[in-house]
């Protein structure tokens, strides 16, 4: 891995452009700021605006829609490869028939969000994150992804519990659009029913108790962590499970980082 | 108490929306953001006029639910979790012979995340709350006996609640309500594709075709569509206003 955080440089040209756009338009009118705009988009965002990035992050900026898009699709490129590599792979010989019926299931979903997404963000006068280069292996962590079912059906479900949490964390920040909310929160719910046939396959229960990981190997906990929170009067393990909660934009990134290449 | 009114409609059975005049002039009021008023299905149809409605329970113990506001749709929620756990409690009473252990753990389990949901908003509600909600599972033909009738009707109630859940998100005004409905539909969601797998197991139906369209989405109702065509309501007996 050649940057520290190599998905803040896709994800990040609205962002980049609102602050910079900010800048030269106090600086020097808002002319300037179109120009600004249609080079970031074009161009692959250099290290030190990356940094930047990371601070307008740290400062807790709220994303704008298309943001909040751009990240969501970021995601859902990780999952389309993710299945369409296994798919295509060693894996799939070896799956049983109910879970290659939920791998195929699962992959044309997240292929239907990629595509649906792409679509969403120009209508909203946003330009679409390129593709990020994905290494699956995690820099080796995992290096028989696509040819063990074991650890393919343990990343999926990783992934899939990561999604429901991510949609989760963002529905307040898309919700001054009715149409873009409706629409994450149906995305929402397709990631959890996924989550739950892939964690059923898996032998876990469909739903999570506590920060449980179960049989997931330790990189997961962050997908789990904070699952625990007690919603309302009620303080048991049935409570936890009741409620998923939400992960915020840099958790998720966190947690997808070790997959960009 | 509607004949006048342009933006709402009176329904009595969930059949009536199949009327093709009914379901234009109720997706037409659903598209002006209208109201919807369920009458309980087991009480006869009181024709277009005001002049009928339901004789039992009396007419004043119709429960409003304001969907104008966020406790509105919080109790619109309540409705739902009320009817779900009340399901499930009448499940584990006595649950269908045959059932494997495995089953009857997913049944219990899924009761408690119900009951779970419908205390947590009672108590968020406080005093803002509807009241209790009679419902009627025999009216509706559920045979707690069958294994088939049990699970089709969970399924009908998961489906519906995630349906719910995601038409009624852009309703509500202050995102910590958003986020804390947001905390329960996915939970719904994974209930509903767990039912969906033991009606169907190892198929495709745990995410179908018939409820993620082309798009990858799941279904989003309308409140007053939830509660007539989703299948929801005919087990509520209580009379539900909804007014937008």
């Amino acid at each position: 891995m050649d940057q520290q955080h190599p998905i803040l440089e896709t994800i990040e040209p609205d962002v980049l452009t609102r602050v910079v756009s900010r800048r030269e338009a106090l600086r020097t009118g808002a002319s300037t700021s179109t120009a600004i705009a249609a080079g970031l988009a074009m161009a692959s965002v250099p290290v030190a605006l990356a940094a930047i990035a990371r601070d307008v992050y740290a400062q807790a900026t709220t994303p704008s829609i298309v943001d909040v898009l751009n990240f969501a699709l970021t995601l859902e490129y990780l999952e389309d490869e993710f299945y369409r590599t296994g798919l295509a792979g060693a894996v799939a010989s070896t799956l049983s028939a109910p879970e290659l019926n939920a791998i195929q299931q699962v992959s044309k979903h997240e292929a239907a969000h990629v595509q649906f997404l792409t679509a969403v963000i120009p209508s909203l006068g946003g330009t679409p994150v390129v593709k990020p280069t994905f290494d699956f292996t995690a820099a080796g962590a995992f290096p028989d992804v696509f040819s063990n079912r074991v650890t393919f059906l343990a990343l999926a479900q990783t992934f899939e519990d990561t999604g429901v949490r991510a949609y989760k964390g963002q529905a307040g920040n898309v919700a001054s659009n009715a149409t873009v909310l409706t629409a994450a929160l149906q995305i929402h719910s397709v990631e959890a029913r996924h989550a739950a046939q892939i964690r059923r396959l898996r032998g876990q229960n469909g739903w999570i108790t506590n920060n449980e990981r179960g049989d997931l190997p330790p990189q997961s906990q962050a997908t789990y962590d904070g699952e625990e929170a007690i919603n309302g009067s009620v303080s048991s393990p049935a409570a936890t499970e009741a409620f998923d909660e939400p992960l915020t934009m840099e958790q998720v990134l966190a947690i997808a980082d070790p997959f960009i290449a | 108490m509607h004949g006048e009114r342009t933006r709402s409609i009176t329904l009595s059975s969930i059949s009536q929306l199949w009327e093709a005049s009914t379901r234009r002039e109720f997706l037409r009021v659903a598209a002006l953001g209208g109201s919807a008023i369920l009458l309980p299905t087991l009480f006869a149809a009181c024709g277009d006029d005001d002049d009928g409605g339901p004789v039992d329970p009396p007419p004043d113990s119709t429960v409003t639910l304001d969907l104008s506001s966020d406790p509105g749709v919080l109790n619109y929620a309540y409705a739902l979790e009320q009817l779900e756990a009340a399901f499930y409690t009448q499940v584990a009473q006595s649950f269908y012979p045959g059932i494997t252990a495995a089953e009857q753990q997913v049944l219990t389990d899924i009761g408690g995340h119900e009951v779970i949901h419908r205390d947590f908003l009672a108590g968020a509600l406080g005093s803002a709350r509807i009241p209790d909600l009679m419902v009627d599972f025999a009216g509706a033909n559920v045979d707690f006996a069958s294994r088939f009738s049990v699970l089709s009707t969970a399924r009908i109630f998961e489906d519906g609640g995630v349906a719910a859940y995601n038409g009624a998100g852009k309703l509500l005004k202050d995102v910590n309500n958003l986020l804390t409905a947001g905390k329960i539909v996915s939970v719904e969601a994974r209930h509903a594709a767990v039912i969906r797998d033991l009606i169907r197991p190892g198929t495709r139906d745990f995410a179908g075709d018939d409820v993620v369209d082309p798009s990858g989405l799941d279904q989003a109702f309308e409140p007053g569509f939830v509660l007539q065509d989703s299948g929801l309501g005919q087990f509520i007996t209580t009379p539900l206003e909804i007014i937008s």
